[in-house]
């Protein structure tokens, strides 16, 4: 969304707020001002973001905040009411200062937010972006003449050349000590039509207006609008003569077109955007637009799901390295030496994991973002994502989540409504991450392979894939129904004109999405690996593991042979721990899933991450934690495991029914942990967690039982 | 009611290349009061640059800049082609 950008700054601690119309080159000023020294923080109960930062100036410093975008001071969504409330001061401190960011190439939808912006009681600076922009275009600005029609100081900006920055804050530091009031040759515009509607009302035979509903500053026309709706002839009577919208956004428009027309100085009329047009006639196309679309898309998708591989098993092995060098420094402490290292340092690793592709992600957003393309592919898509209740940029954040969820959800930032955000974050995990390959591999190799061939195989693995996809479909529909009802606003896109993006800004994004991701998700997925290591090595009990090794070396012969006592005490350990505990009193939830204890212990093991149920079943069937999900050992033991009265225990149903399992169900404390985060509540987690729990456990019972009646 | 007695040309109808412009706007909600916050006042001339690929939404130049919208979201608009 476009938004006119407007800073505030205060003198002592000094407050600068940019606010604009989206796009307008806000962020850019904001991060040529503050540099790194920037703090992403939520506003307090919601999910939007408060990022500022400092800049020094003379003795002290002055606070910048870069508050979302806004089209309008009428705000609609929970984003645009937390702006509006910014600028306001009722959510924040007062600012003593807006810096209005105006983009000189869409100059007159940006005059329009700085006549709302310029009627408020808080004194604005102009910051003019786009100049470079615009003039490409062949249009250029009259800044002199734009600064004597407004009133206040305007500074043209070209951030990326940090062209006219220095002279915006001193501006900002000027306009600090003495303000300069804003001309407001609007309310002339506005005043006329309040007397057109007078006479309009006092020919249709009623005399409204109060002398002080004219006179109210702020919002004259909805107190004269509410007169007039006390009184439902009168209000016929004014549609009847013309249905003319709302008259206050029309005054303003007309006074705006008249400012654009009088300082834009078109220097090559009819040329503009022809570079643009040519390029949007492809990149928009339906064939070419498509196929460019879907090969951008791949490639973005690849760099997520492959080329992050390396740096992960960089990251995994680093950890592993750690762990296996910091362990015989406990050996004397094994309660110490397993809590430094399966829990302290797998649970860093386990946070660090992931940064890899939060990085190359928010590198493809910011880069996308910066040219101008990703409207362009919301404009694509937003027809295939919208009719189920969701719009067109949704379409990223989704697709990453096929990669993984984590930086799937951190990108459902792009969406500027936070309903559709939500709605967004809510379906995302549906999708199928990478995680949960191993499973699928391994029950495709155990069960489907061997009975039905590498092509239904292939169809299995790609059903698995589309499972929680189609899924979503109806969650969103009945989300949108219920938890989301209630206003929306209309779905707008702007498209921007192309651009080559600027790598500090992608830099920045890239560096604020990686530290708030280790700062605030990682520490609660660091808190949560410690918990469940917990949960898994006590009760600890030195007498019954002796208990462990004496009944391993009695058994069998043969069964001694096939499991080493480290193991067998291992397996027989979980089976004791508190987690253990909890998996077998629930285990006969599962029975009509047709999970017995061993799958079901699996399956419970998989909660904190999905991938684990590889090992945990490794472990379970005596086979050691080292296992793959190629192994072929393990794909013997599950396709030969019986029920205790001999029967089949993975019938081919069954087996669809596991992996439909792990495909809905929210096995992953680190999605959790990233819900919370940017959410700003632990309603949504856990909302999340129950939903797609209760919802894998409802479809591994069916497709079981239609499996038993189909035989 | 009111709103049968303006017919003609809606968004639902319009082709790329057309020039339209906004005659009468004929409900008063929070989207509609956005799409006018946006620029689309009635008496805004406009020009229809082009459909995505899938019908909707479609991409509008007003105002010196390029709006998409999607049709069913202005079906409130009643509009006219200019010469």
């Amino acid at each position: 969304m476009p938004l006119p950008p407007t800073t505030e700054t205060r003198a002592s601690t000094p407050d600068h707020r940019p606010r604009g119309n989206p796009n307008s080159g806000k962020t850019s000023i904001f991060n040529r001002l503050t540099g790194r020294h920037q703090r992403v923080a939520n506003y307090p109960g919601v999910t939007v973001e408060r990022v500022s930062g400092k800049v020094r100036s003379g003795e002290g410093e002055i606070e910048i905040v870069d508050i979302p975008g806004l089209y309008s001071l009428q705000a609609t969504t929970e984003d645009e009411v937390v702006a509006v409330q910014a600028i306001s001061g009722s959510i924040d401190r007062a600012p003593d200062l807006l810096v209005c960011v105006m983009d000189a190439d869409n100059l007159e939808r940006n005059l329009f937010f700085f006549s709302q912006l310029a009627d408020g009681p808080t004194p604005v600076v102009v910051a003019l972006t786009m100049t470079d922009v615009a003039e490409r275009r062949g249009r250029a600005v009259d800044v002199d003449g734009l600064a004597a029609e407004l009133g206040v100081d305007v500074i043209p900006v070209v951030a990326h050349k940090a062209r006219g920055v220095r002279e915006l804050l001193d501006a900002v530091e000027a306009n600090l000590i003495h303000a300069r009031p804003a001309r407001r040759r609007h309310q002339e515009f506005l005043n006329r039509r309040i007397e057109k509607l007078k006479e309009r009302l006092a020919r249709s035979g009623v005399d409204v207006a109060p002398s002080e509903v004219v006179e109210g500053l702020s919002d004259r026309f909805s107190e004269l609008r509410r007169s007039v709706d006390e009184i439902p002839e009168l209000r016929a009577a004014l549609q009847e003569a013309a249905p003319e919208g709302d008259p206050d956004i029309a005054a303003r428009y007309e006074w705006a077109a008249e400012v654009a027309a009088a300082v834009l100085i078109d220097k090559t009329p009819g040329k503009r955007w022809t570079v643009a047009d040519r390029m949007d006639y492809v990149l928009t196309h339906r064939v070419f637009g498509l196929v460019a679309f879907l090969g951008i898309m791949f490639v973005m998708f690849q760099s997520i799901y492959s080329f992050a591989a390396p740096a992960m098993d960089a990251i995994d092995g680093f950890f592993g390295w750690l762990g296996e060098l910091v362990s015989p420094l406990l050996a004397g402490a094994p309660a110490l030496q397993s809590l430094a290292v399966d829990g302290v340092i797998t649970g860093i690793g386990s946070v660090m994991v992931f940064l890899p592709q939060i990085l190359i992600l928010f590198f493809f957003i910011a880069f996308l973002e910066g040219t101008g393309y990703l409207a362009r592919a919301s404009f694509l898509m937003d027809r295939l994502l919208g009719w189920c209740g969701l719009n067109g940029r949704a379409f990223v954040p989704l697709l990453s989540s096929f990669a993984c969820a984590i930086p799937g959800i951190m990108a459902a930032r792009v969406m500027p409504d936070a309903k559709s955000r939500l709605a967004t974050i809510l379906v995302a995990p549906l999708m199928s991450c990478s995680a949960r390959l191993p499973v699928y591999i391994l029950f495709i190799g155990a069960v489907i392979e061997p009975q039905f061939g590498p092509v239904w195989a292939g169809v299995a693995l790609f059903g698995m894939h589309m499972v929680g996809a189609f899924v979503a479909i109806p969650i969103v529909f009945i989300l949108n129904r219920s938890v989301f009802k209630g206003k929306r606003l209309p779905f707008v896109l702007e498209l921007p004109p192309y651009q080559w993006p600027k790598w500090r800004d992608i830099v920045l994004t890239m560096y604020n999405r990686g530290k708030i991701f280790v700062n605030t998700a990682g520490r609660i997925i660091f808190l949560m690996t410690i918990v469940v290591w917990a949960l898994l090595y006590f009760p600890r009990d030195e007498r019954a593991m002796e208990a462990y090794r004496v009944r391993y070396s009695r058994l069998p012969a043969a069964e001694r042979e096939a499991v080493s006592e480290e193991t067998y005490v291992q397996s027989q350990q979980i089976r004791e721990s508190y987690m253990g505990r909890f998996g077998r009193a629930i285990e006969p939830a599962f029975v009509p899933a047709g999970f017995d204890w061993r799958l079901t212990t699996g399956v419970l093991a998989a909660f904190p991450a999905r991938e684990v149920v590889v090992p945990a079943l490794g472990i379970i069937f005596a086979l050691g934690g080292e296992v793959s999900e190629e192994s072929v050992d393990l794909r013997h033991a599950l396709s030969r495991a019986t029920w205790p009265d001999g029967s089949e225990l993975l019938t081919p149903w069954t087996a669809i029914g596991v992996m439909v399992f792990f495909a809905l169900c929210c096995q992953c404390a680190s999605t959790l942990a990233v819900v919370r985060r940017e959410t700003n509540s632990w309603k949504w987690p856990v909302f999340m967690f129950t939903y797609m729990t209760l919802l894998a456990y409802v479809f591994a019972v069916l497709i079981h039982q239609v499996g038993r009646l189909l035989g | 009611m009111v709103n049968e007695s303006f017919g003609g040309l809606r968004f639902a109808n319009v082709r790329p290349g057309m020039t339209v412009r906004v005659v009468a706007i004929l409900t008063e909600t929070p989207e509609i009061r956005r799409l006018q916050e946006l620029g689309l006042t009635p008496g805004t001339v406009f020009r229809v640059v082009r459909v995505a690929p899938l019908g909707d939404p479609i991409e509008i130049a007003l105002r010196g800049y390029r709006l998409c919208l999607r049709r069913a979201e202005a079906a409130s608009f009643v509009l006219e082609a200019t010469a």
